[in-house]
């Protein structure tokens, strides 16, 4: 569509330089919610690409649209959410799940109907979620082993029973206790970081290509994080799957991901291997979010620096760059004016700044003014 | 514990911390010192500096005008209400006054255009001695027309006990002659009888005007839901805010209590209560003992309500920061607690006026709550007790139209205050 | 389970305790006493009694005694299974009741289950289909369903079967079955007649259950374990039932509590106008003609219906709801 994408694509083809095609290639997707007060662009041009086996971090403030754009891959976004532009082209790894006509190794799950029967076969086969909460997202009058067993027969022509063994080997594989007695118990019988285990175990059962992790130790201890975020990376390494981990703990993402995409507002503002990100961040955004972290190195009670101002309501999104009211680097005339596009800014990684780059959209996109 | 990645010893890996969010959370400009928009949670439905600003009532104002159906329903209300305060204006003859000879005279329509002239009137009733029943049987006859007028005069009516007036909104016109087609003329000459009076939704076996009776009717039906609901208002805020807010022993006393009275058969309990007021109680003491019976049972729903409310606010941050900054407790329930419920309690309110109105019509229907002559809609319907009345006089039901349009109309409302109070929800 | 079964059933004689002391007030209520208006009723009907007779009737009933005897006496009875002799009907209480109190728990059930079939399906598809054609058609059903009284209902009904029709579809048998034994062709008779009581008083019913199931559902709809089942690949349906239905079911089971007791009750003033032989309408005829004996066995067993209500929703409730088993 736009010549960015491609040079983005080489970006990342640098990081792999076998060059294989992506899992996942998500391009310039929107996904508005049409509220009676007007538009909301929870993810408004979204691009990045997930490799078999890469761990893909996106990092951003809360309401930076990150778990809609994870939703919108899913299909789930709730309504009146809609995906209504881009790509989110998706080839499939176990293509006997999927036999459409003209089929060329790839679908753009974006064109699917989200109750249809293709995109239902997509769903925890080939790209599964670990959720944000483990206690709500277990049905509390369903047992552990019965919502276990479900997602298993849902996928594969297994008996009850030899989904039941199945359910079991999975929890004793992310290290459930005594497994058989938890089959039969309740999500609120167990503790936090269990719940999250047999969640992983659920999110396992079907052998996705692609595990989209939203926040998965948000909800649980500090010291059980730890615990989860070992074995999800020791799961990543055995069953060489794709991870997509969503957190505002840049911490997390220091920790686990290869490769990470930095948003804000809906729109992605950096792109970049993770070491690059953490070691020269580019965008003013990224550079003011490494620097409110404290560090053991920086002078003691002194003041962390912080980002000036707070996030705009969707409502009241700014014109042009989204980020231009609280930056640093903001340049009057330009910034307030132009929607920047990402460009890449060295070999690795790309931004999307006038800093670096001219590129901007082209269409002025009318600004949705909330009035009552 | 877990794998380290090569990294840069000048950025250091001791990230700590989810800080982009606590920054943000930090961040966010204190916009109002304004208790009431401070409950916002952050990421609520936030458009503006004036939606931050704005009182608690303006907030739900704003969310009740959207509900449209609601909005209706307030007017019904405003409507109805009038008539419960000056019955007297809107009716056209004495509710008490019984005429044996005007007895059930068929509902008579306002016209308004008479031979293409703005001329209102009603077609008149003629009556027919039935030879079998001996009885005069009324028919409502195109070719008599009586003419009627607005704002006229009629019988003398007191408002609300202060002053007496005699305008009414409509009856008939004494000075235009009434009009007999000369056909007409001849029939009605012999046994046959014409009824010149007005009798809009018709009239009932003792010839009394229903539709100056509903008038009535509707001040006391009103009026008894609207006491009674007020009664177990002050019971069930006094004991469930007692309950919530000390908690303990007297919580424990006072929950048993509520769900003894709960599990109580309501309807059978105020039967037997109404029919133990002693038959020789006047029409007032019978209508305050009616509504104490009603309100007895009917406060339990809004104490439950009321203690769960202050029990999750005990615990909430802003009332612990009152505590903590030396607020007396009265100033802490009444300033503080009771400001983020109220219209929770405005909107349960509303809703439990319709149940008392609907019981108390049940109560009179059967004969065991108000008795002639008071008037309210359950002694109207009373007379429609049994097929034969109904047979003979089906507009005797009308008066039930008004229950259901009433309670509809009171309904919605409190479903439009209820979905309106929570304005911080989406 | 069976602890949360035996602490309730632990509970009953402590309520039945304070149903019975409320309805011996109900019987105290009117002024007199039941042998004064025995006597005065025989009087008017031309016969009398003397002075020992009237005694020894005083100190049957425990007259003669303060209250608490007079309760004591009358509460012992009844747990023996007399329920006293109405005065109004010169019977046995027990023989009274016995028919109308099956015909009462029979049209109660009836009710209660066909309003359940209709409310919950209505609520589900209200629900998921949230502001569309059928969901506007079903709220407006639920509102007038609620906003109207039953017994307007059931004189509308009167009066379109028999200004359309010319039928009174007034009590629950023909002429020729009323005082019939039973037999098959009396419970025809019975059923061709309790479907329209039936159906008048599932309406508002059905209203108010359809409502609650429909605002339980929203919020169950929302709730995240919904979107895993979506992000697990189930069909839309499937997962609506089998998960936030199934939740939403809980608060709709804890309504039986109030809404069982409420039918049995409720039906009062339908039988009334319907002329039903059901216990309602004899509630009624008693109170009014002051027949204290027969008004506080019936209100005694409107309670004991309602106890049986509470007991039953609570069951169930634990039964369906492991969170609840596991507190108890």
């Amino acid at each position: 569509m736009t010549d960015y994408r491609l040079l983005i694509t080489t970006t990342i083809s640098n990081m792999n330089p076998d060059n294989q095609s992506p899992l996942l290639a998500v391009n310039n997707l929107k996904t508005y919610f049409q509220l009676d007060e007007g538009v909301v662009k929870a993810v408004d041009g979204v691009s990045f690409d997930v490799h078999p086996g890469q761990v893909v971090g996106i990092v951003g403030e809360s309401g930076c649209g990150k778990s809609v754009t994870i939703k919108s891959i899913l299909r789930i976004v709730p309504p009146p959410g809609k995906v209504v532009e881009g790509e989110i082209r998706y080839w499939p790894q176990k293509q006997a799940t999927y036999e459409a006509s003209g089929f060329d190794g790839s679908v753009d799950l974006a064109k699917l109907d989200p109750r249809g029967k293709e995109m239902r076969s997509m769903r925890g086969s080939e790209i599964a979620l670990i959720p944000q909460e483990p206690m709500a997202s277990f049905s509390p009058v369903h047992t552990i082993g019965n919502q276990l067993i479900e997602a298993i027969r849902l996928h594969q022509k297994v008996s009850k029973k030899e989904a039941a063994e199945m359910a079991i080997e999975r929890m004793h594989e992310v290290g459930v206790p005594s497994p058989e007695q938890r089959m039969n118990a309740y999500s609120w019988e167990m503790s936090g970081g269990l719940r999250q285990r047999a969640m992983i175990a659920m999110a396992l059962s079907c052998n996705p290509s692609l595990l989209i992790a939203d926040e998965p130790t948000t909800a649980i201890d500090v010291t059980t994080q730890a615990q989860v975020l070992s074995l999800l990376k020791r799961l990543q390494e055995s069953h060489n799957m794709a991870i997509i981990f969503i957190t505002h703990d840049l911490g997390v993402i220091a920790q686990m991901a290869d490769y990470v995409v930095v948003m804000y507002l809906g729109r992605v503002m950096e792109t970049g291997p993770a070491d690059e990100i953490f070691h020269s961040p580019q965008h003013p955004y990224t550079k003011a979010l490494l620097e409110s972290i404290p560090t053991v190195h920086s002078a003691s009670r002194t003041f962390l620096p912080t980002i000036a101002g707070s996030i705009p309501h969707p409502f009241n999104r700014p014109p042009g760059c989204p980020y231009f009211p609280r930056c640093v680097d903001y340049m009057p005339g330009v910034c307030d004016q132009l929607t920047p596009i990402i460009q890449p800014v060295n070999p690795k990684q790309a931004a999307s700044c006038f800093l670096f780059s001219d590129a901007a959209e082209d269409v002025e996109p009318a600004t949705v003014k909330s009035k009552r | 514990m877990t794998e380290q990645k090569p990294s840069d010893p000048s950025f250091g890996r001791q990230v700590m911390g989810n800080l982009t969010e606590a920054s943000a959370v930090s961040y966010q400009p204190m916009v109002s010192m304004d208790e009431d928009a401070s409950l916002a949670p952050p990421g609520a439905d936030v458009h503006s500096e004036d939606f931050y600003l704005a009182p608690n009532w303006k907030l739900v104002w704003w969310r009740f005008k959207k509900h449209r159906l609601a909005v209706i329903s307030s007017v019904i209300m405003i409507i109805i209400a009038i008539v419960a305060i000056v019955p007297g204006f809107f009716s056209t003859q004495d509710p008490h006054v019984t005429d044996a000879l005007q007895s059930f005279i068929p509902v008579q329509m306002i016209h308004f255009i008479d031979d293409g002239a703005i001329r209102p009137f009603v077609y008149g009733a003629v009556g027919q001695r039935n030879p079998t029943t001996l009885r005069v049987e009324w028919q409502i006859d195109e070719n008599v027309k009586v003419p009627v007028k607005f704002f006229t005069r009629g019988y003398p009516y007191e408002i609300l006990g202060l002053f007496t007036l005699d305008i009414h909104l409509v009856g008939v016109d004494e000075t235009a002659p009434v009009e007999v087609d000369p056909a007409a003329k001849e029939a009605s000459a012999g046994p046959n009888r014409v009824s010149t009076s007005l009798h809009i939704l018709g009239s009932d076996r003792l010839g009394r005007d229903q539709w100056s009776r509903l008038m009535y009717g509707t001040r006391v039906s009103l009026s008894i839901g609207l006491v009674a609901v007020a009664i177990s208002t002050v019971l069930g805020i006094v004991l469930g805010g007692i309950s919530g807010y000390f908690g303990g022993t007297i919580d424990m006393v006072i929950q048993r209590l509520i769900e003894i009275l709960q599990s109580l058969p309501a309807i059978p309990i105020w039967l037997a209560l109404s029919a133990a007021l002693p038959r020789t109680w006047s029409v007032e003491q019978t209508y305050f003992a009616i509504t104490i019976i009603l309100a007895l049972l009917a406060w339990t729903t809004l104490a439950r309500e009321v203690r769960s409310r202050f029990i999750t606010l005990r615990e909430e941050d802003f009332v612990v920061a009152a505590k903590l900054s030396g607020c007396g407790q009265p100033r802490i329930i009444f300033r503080h607690m009771v400001p983020t419920f109220s219209s929770h309690i405005i909107a349960a309110v509303t809703l439990a006026i319709p149940v008392m109105i609907i019981n108390e019509t049940f109560l009179s229907f059967l004969g065991l709550g108000l008795r002639p002559p008071a008037i309210s809609w359950g002694v109207l319907l009373q007379e429609a007790q049994n097929l034969q009345s109904i047979a003979l006089a089906p507009w005797l039901l009308l008066p039930g139209l008004l229950v259901i349009v009433t309670v509809l109309a009171l309904n919605i409302l409190g479903d439009g205050l209820r979905d309106a109070a929570d304005p911080y929800t989406s | 389970m069976t602890q949360l079964i035996v602490k309730r059933l632990l509970l009953l004689p402590v309520l039945l305790f304070i149903f019975s002391v409320f309805s011996f007030i109900i019987i105290q209520a009117p002024p007199g006493d039941f042998v004064t208006s025995y006597i005065a009723e025989l009087a008017s009907s031309g016969s009398s009694m003397d002075q020992a007779q009237i005694d020894a009737l005083r100190s049957t009933y425990g007259l003669d005694q303060p209250l608490t005897g007079q309760y004591l006496k009358w509460i012992g009875r009844i747990l023996r299974g007399d329920l006293g002799v109405s005065l109004d009907w010169q019977k046995p209480i027990g023989e009274l009741i016995g028919e109308r109190l099956g015909l009462t728990v029979m049209l109660g059930l009836l009710t209660f289950f066909l309003s359940w079939a209709l409310a919950v399906p209505i609520g589900i598809i209200s629900a998921v289909k949230k502001y569309t054609l059928v969901d506007y058609f079903f709220t407006i059903f639920n509102y007038i369903g609620i906003a109207t009284p039953t017994f307007m209902v059931a004189l509308i009904a009167m009066w379109l079967a028999f200004s359309w029709f010319g039928v009174s579809v007034t009590g629950l048998f023909s002429s020729e079955y009323v005082d019939a034994p039973w037999s098959l062709a009396r419970f025809g008779d019975l059923m061709t007649h309790m479907w329209l009581p039936v159906l008048i008083l599932t309406l508002s019913g059905t209203a108010r259950l359809a409502r609650i199931m429909r605002a339980n559902l929203l919020d169950e709809l929302n709730k995240p374990y919904v979107e895993m089942a979506r992000a697990k690949g189930m069909s839309e349906w499937h997962l609506i039932i089998k998960y936030p239905v199934r939740l939403a079911l809980n608060p709709l089971v804890s309504t039986i509590g109030w809404y069982l007791p409420l039918i049995f009750s409720g039906s009062l003033v339908v039988a009334t106008v319907l002329n039903l032989p059901t216990i309602g309408p004899m509630l009624l005829r008693s109170l009014t003609n002051q027949d204290m004996f027969l008004a506080g066995a019936i209100v005694l067993i409107y309670c004991l219906l309602a106890i049986i209500g509470t007991l039953v929703s609570d069951i169930l409730l634990a039964w369906l709801d492991p969170r609840i088993r596991m507190e108890s």
